[in-house]
């Protein structure tokens, strides 16, 4: 049965890809313990990877001297992750969208857009400096023990 | 864990085996250079088998989208083969699916490259 005890875990990281590979991990055990089924947990996890590499890479730019920070929290109702960066902050009503015929053929510009259709809520929040990513995702009543 | 790539010829078709995970600082640099060195020789006849492949995240998918122009502007042709339900799945999402040629079975992928 999943555990419906309200749960928080972060922790700051260097600007890596296996801070990433951290991150990433780390999602897929908490989805895991908030009961998400065999299916979810890996969408979450990899929404929660492009958010790290977002921070990592587009944020931080690899920068040692800047950090990100990763912070997991279950409450009965939801999952709900927030990725922190440094960088010089993200507008994402800027971003292309990655469906348009124009953009279909780019190599990149797809990780907000995966965030966006494997999560229920994505918020974004300018630090000045930096960019907060919150993903959630709901929990069913199943999933909460409730 | 990485990515690997084993590399064979089947009249005239180079296929790549790829097994492990392709993502950002994985198997992407990977296949952007197979795929350069590939070109470079000449051979412009390529199919990926992503059969083994255990993951892919965006960064991945872009590398197979780079690959896919690549060789089209170089004049050759790419193609996919045995994909897996999460490498399918993310290619409906990203509407990319129907820009691939993906094929299920090696035969028919390889009778399909133009002679």
């Amino acid at each position: 049965m999943a555990d419906s005890t309200t749960s928080r875990v972060s922790f700051t990281l260097e600007s890596t890809l296996d801070s990433v590979n951290k991150i990433e991990q780390t999602a897929e055990q908490t989805a895991q313990r908030a009961g998400f089924d065999e299916e979810t947990i890996p969408h979450i996890a990899m929404a929660v990877r492009e958010a790290a590499v977002n921070a990592v890479l587009h944020g931080n730019a690899y920068d040692t001297n800047k950090h990100i920070t990763a912070a997991f929290e279950t409450t009965s109702d939801d999952l709900i992750i927030r990725i922190t960066d440094q960088g010089p902050g993200l507008d994402p009503d800027t971003l292309p969208d990655p469906l348009a015929p124009e953009n279909i053929l780019r190599g990149s510009g797809r990780g907000i857009f995966l965030i966006r259709a494997f999560m229920d809520e994505v918020h974004f929040r300018q630090l000045h400096p930096g960019t907060e990513l919150t993903l959630i995702k709901h929990r069913t009543p199943a999933q909460s023990g409730t | 864990m990485s990515m690997k790539v084993q590399t064979r010829q089947v009249d005239g078709v180079t296929i790549l085996d790829l097994s492990g995970r392709i993502t950002l600082g994985e198997g992407s640099v990977t296949i952007r250079d197979s795929v350069r060195d590939l070109l470079a020789k000449g051979q412009k006849k390529i199919l990926l088998n992503l059969g083994e492949i255990t993951y892919i995240d965006s960064s991945g998918i872009g590398e197979l989208v780079s690959a896919f122009t690549t060789v089209k502007n170089a004049g050759g042709e790419l193609k996919l083969l045995n994909l897996t339900k999460k490498v399918h799945d993310l290619l409906q999402i990203t509407k990319l699916y129907t820009v691939f040629d993906v094929k299920d079975d090696e035969a028919s992928a390889i009778s399909a490259f133009s002679k």
